[in-house]
């Protein structure tokens, strides 16, 4: 079959199957025999019935266990979530004295697991893991080997000392064992982990070991499964050669034909969905829309939560099963105690030699950590309940003592992994904000690094990254992403984006808050720009992937209903809010040094230069609100505006409607000296035509001699700020722009008052083709009227 | 070459460790490396980079060339740019990206921090006032999206523009609606890369050289 190979012939039928007995019909035949009105076809219904069921009862379990998030983040989920299937099957065996239902390995591998990885693997921090993969690699392969060996070996010395008692086990079975004990379990790991922030580092290599191990797993189970079906005798030298290589085919997903050894289908599951997730991540989520990657993300972590939920709670169920139980006391401690200490020694002979090689060392109590944090869970119970009965003789004996070490390392050790992690201090992962300098720092260190390699000659890290994304680029990305996506997946961008986007919603939500937004929602648009703003805390949450790291906004900004309009309607209103909160949380007044001389002629392009008063125009007005509380200082303002004044009437050449800037009320509570709002209108903005770029920005202003040459004005817009309700509210400056501020004598003629053409305004242009509808303007671009030509004054 | 040679070479070498910190194993790498670079010859320009060939796809190649033959870097004075350089000060700015020794006391790490930082800052302040203006700082930032061919200027200038806003809150907090910031200088730039682990960030490992450096 695909690569979900694990098809075990030994469990037809249904999905669950009771324990061997049949269940009573749920309701009775009528005494007679005649014509049945209502009959109850319970063997009919039955299989749909029960999983609905269960499905049902998990999901009241999972809303039950969040609504105390106290208990949720004492205890972790999974553990809760075993009780509660204990209790469960508990319960129905109480009362019918039937097992109730079980895990099978074919649901578990080829419906449970699959979403769980899948979505581990789609937001599988692709960086960190890569970074990492070699001492990820060490452990999955090296550790588990270790761990595998030495606990079989150590069982079997004990078994041979007598003190298990008498047994019929070989040591095969005790090796097979062994192999399926001692991986370490993603789903747990997940599910523990995902409480216990400790730093992405630890994180990544425990999960990412759990991950990749299920290779070494399954060949080691595999290998041992056929000696052990072989019988003991059997096993030559040879083929104790040949499994190794096994490994190597199955971990590239091939299939191997020995003599010996059956042909098995022996891929591993785990390692093929996570590698699909992890190279497909970067394609699906360019190609898609924001919409659909959103969906997409929320449908993938509510399959694997369900999935997850389902697979503890089965654990529960199927652990009261007393037809399978056999206890031996010696065997199940020893195992407890061997599988711990092994892991221990493994490791930190492991982080010894790795820590040789690596930049950042793994300290004593990361390695505390990455002992303690291996977890055994669903997978190792997956397995041994695949065991044949009739080949390992002792077969229950080993499932019950794999119930008995799932539910130790996930309840006994995900309890107190929490307290562990605190009291030792683990260096906790800092979530904080992507900040754009972080990130530019970034990109400008990575470059650095590859020139370094590739000068002083050297093939190391960044040169193959370098590679890589170079081949990606050229051609991978080429074929497999979409076009518009290629343009604009820069990460610089994405981080630039999304700073933005969450700006603009804390933004408006500050406005909401304080019931102003009236200036955003205008009358004349049909459909009200669609803003959500209850707050809500991430709902699907991490309780499968700990590795969300999308910036789940407390406010969601209904981007949908603006494409739509964006096609249809055009509403126009709307692109120009986005636009405006975009320009008006980034856009600092800078001050040049000297660039600007008001003797020289800036031939300006008419279009730069509109988006330049607009801009102005927008921040003025917003800023006007701001000012009006903190004062005016009339003298220098009065200078400033026969400045302006000049500076227009040098510039204008006609003054198409007449209006002359006197006519400006002088009593404009507008202007805030230092904002030097009014300035900014005095000139076009330097484009800078030196430095060959278009430069965006508010012009130098030589005005106030007080001014400081060059640097950053303070943010128009500080979120403390209390922007004045009553002003905001009173004076929309979408609607009464013309007694609050004043634009410049070009701006009112080529900007009629109307929020209706800002639209052709698009201060930030991503690119033509952007389809992103919160940095485009929509539609083509509409040229402002010819303003007239600077006419070359002095 | 001949014992005296030899000799003479073996004290340079040792010269040098006791400079730039390298090992004399690595000492050597590097010069048969400079020794490629500059065609045998005892200095290399700006041209001789030009012999690197996977150079040319890096956006930021010219400020890292320059960066070679900035004064600040080599130590030789405030500003400027040398027109050519020897051996020992191609060790000089190689030894910005050694690993950073934790063995050393903990000053001696917090300074080997600075010095990297203090590379990174002479390379965005181009014109070596001591500030990162907005201007050199959009530079660096069309720069860096160059290598993006659909991306449009504008683009750069908000960027740039964004990224100071942040720094300017980061350094001066709320700022008073009167205070103009005026550019990024190296306290700030400290301030601001406090959160990147510059250690693992801005090394390499000279290990062997044409060799995978086992990094991580």
């Amino acid at each position: 079959g695909p690569g979900l190979g694990r098809c075990w012939p030994a469990w037809p039928g249904g999905l669950l199957r009771t324990g061997g007995v049949e269940v009573e019909p749920g309701g009775a035949h009528g005494g007679s025999q005649g014509f049945q009105v209502v009959t109850f076809e319970w063997a009919h219904v039955q299989d749909p019935y029960v999983i609905a069921l269960w499905i049902l009862v998990a999901s009241l379990a999972k809303i039950g266990f969040h609504l105390s998030h106290r208990v949720t983040s004492v205890v972790p989920e999974s553990a809760l979530l075993i009780v509660l299937g204990l209790v469960l099957g508990g319960i129905v065996w109480a009362a019918d004295h039937i097992a109730s239902f079980t895990l099978t390995p074919s649901v578990f591998f080829f419906y449970l697991l699959p979403p769980i990885v899948l979505d581990a693997g789609y937001f599988m921090p692709n960086r960190l893991f890569f970074g990492n993969l070699g001492t990820i690699l060490l452990y999955a392969v090296v550790g588990t080997v270790w761990n595998a060996a030495t606990t079989g070996l150590s069982l079997y010395g004990v078994f041979l000392s007598g003190l298990m008692g008498d047994l019929q086990i070989g040591l095969l079975d005790f090796l097979l064992f062994g192999s399926l004990i001692a991986a370490v379990d993603p789903v747990a790991v997940l599910a523990v982990f995902e409480e216990v922030h400790v730093n992405e580092v630890l994180f990544i290599i425990v999960f990412g070991e759990s991950l990749l191990n299920d290779a070494v797993t399954v060949v080691l189970y595999n290998v041992f499964e056929s000696f052990v079906s072989l019988g003991g005798d059997n096993v030559t030298g040879a083929d104790w050669v040949l499994s190794p290589v096994s490994f190597f085919v199955v971990s590239l997903g091939g299939t191997l034909h020995v003599r010996i050894i059956e042909p098995m289908l022996s891929l591993s599951a785990i390692l093929a969905i996570t590698f699909c997730g992890i190279c497909c991540q970067k394609y699906v989520k360019a190609n898609i829309s924001e919409q659909s990657a959103t969906t997409v993300r929320y449908t993938m972590k509510m399959l694997a939560s369900g999935a997850e939920t389902i697979i503890f709670m089965f654990l529960g169920i199927s652990a009261v099963n007393p037809f399978i139980w056999t206890w031996n006391t010696a065997f199940v401690l020893l195992t407890l105690v061997f599988i711990s200490v092994y892991r221990a020694i493994g490791v930190v002979l492991q982080t010894w030699l790795l820590n040789r090689y690596r930049m950042v060392q793994l300290e004593p109590i990361d390695q505390v950590v990455l002992s303690y944090g291996g977890l055994r869970g669903a997978v190792a119970f997956a397995l041994v309940v695949l065991l044949d009965g009739e080949k390992v003789k002792e077969k229950n004996l080993f499932v019950s003592t794999t119930i008995v070490v799932v539910f130790f390392t996930v309840i006994f050790q995900g309890l107190t992994i929490k307290p562990l992690v605190q009291w030792l201090k683990v260096k906790r992962s800092e979530h904080r904000e992507p900040r754009l300098n972080e990130k530019l720092h970034g990109r400008a260190f990575d470059h650095i690094l590859s020139a370094i390699e590739d000068i002083s000659g050297q093939i190391g890290h960044n040169y193959l990254r370098d590679k890589w994304s170079h081949f990606d680029r050229k051609f991978l990305s080429r074929v497999l992403m979409r076009r518009s996506a290629q343009k604009s997946r820069d990460r610089i961008l994405n981080v630039f984006h999304e700073l933005n986007l969450k700006d603009a919603i804390s933004y408006v939500a500050e406005g909401e808050r304080r019931g102003s937004l009236a200036f955003i929602r205008s009358p004349s648009t049909d459909n009200m720009v669609n803003v959500d703003f209850a707050p809500r805390s991430s709902t699907v949450e991490a309780s499968v992937s700990y590795l969300l790291r999308e910036n789940v906004s407390a406010v969601c900004l209904d981007m949908q209903s603006l494409e739509q309009r964006r096609r249809s309607i055009r509403d126009t209103e709307d692109m120009v809010t986005h636009h405006t909160l975009q320009q008006y949380l980034y856009k600092p007044r800078q001050e040049y040094k000297h660039l600007y001389s008001r003797h020289e002629l800036t031939p300006t392009e008419d279009e730069k230069q509109d988006r330049e008063i607009f801009h102005r125009t927008m921040r003025k007005r917003l800023e006007s609100f701001k000012s009006a509380k903190l004062g005016l200082n009339q003298n220098k303002k009065a200078a400033k505006m026969y400045k302006r004044e000049r500076a227009q009437k040098r510039r204008n050449s006609s003054i198409p409607n007449g209006k002359l800037p006197t006519e400006i009320p002088v009593q404009n509570f507008t202007i805030k000296e230092k904002d030097l709002e009014l300035s900014d209108t005095e000139e076009p903005p330097n484009y800078d035509e030196m430095s060959g770029g278009i430069e965006f920005l508010a012009g130098v202003t030589k005005d106030t001699a007080s001014d400081s040459p060059a640097g950053i004005d303070n943010p128009v817009f500080s979120p403390d700020e209390a922007l004045d309700r009553s002003l905001l509210a009173r004076v929309p400056p979408w609607l009464s722009p013309g007694e609050t501020v004043v634009p410049s004598q070009r701006a009112r003629t080529q900007i009629p008052l109307s929020p209706g053409t800002f639209r052709r305004l698009t201060p930030f242009r991503l690119s033509s083709k952007s389809v992103d509808s919160f940095l485009q303007a929509d539609g083509p671009e509409e040229r402002p009227p010819a303003a007239t030509p600077e006419s070359t004054h002095m | 070459m001949g014992v005296a040679h030899s000799h003479s070479a073996s004290e340079e070498v040792r010269e040098l460790e006791g400079k730039t910190g390298f090992s004399s194993y690595q000492i050597e790498q590097l010069h048969r490396r400079f020794k490629q670079l500059s065609g045998d010859q005892p200095t290399i320009r700006k041209e001789s980079f030009n012999n690197v060939p996977d150079l040319e796809l890096n956006p930021i190649r010219s400020r890292i060339v320059r960066a070679f033959f900035d004064h600040r870097n080599l130590r030789k004075g405030p500003s400027g740019l040398a027109e050519e350089i020897n051996f020992e000060d191609f060790l000089t700015i190689m030894s910005y990206f050694r690993p950073i020794d934790t063995t050393m006391g903990e000053e001696q790490v917090a300074q080997s921090r600075k010095e990297k930082l203090r590379f990174l800052f002479h390379m965005y302040d181009a014109d070596s006032d001591g500030r990162i203006t907005l201007e050199e700082y959009r530079n660096v930032v069309e720069d860096l999206l160059s290598g993006n061919p659909h991306i449009e200027k504008e683009s750069a200038g908000s960027i740039a523009k964004g990224a100071m806003m942040e720094a300017a809150s980061v350094c001066l907090g709320q700022m008073e609606p009167d205070q103009v910031y005026e550019g990024i200088t190296f306290e700030d730039f400290l301030k601001i890369l406090k959160g990147i682990d510059i250690e693992s960030k801005m090394h390499i490992c000279f290990l062997n050289m044409e060799t995978m450096a086992l990094c991580h």
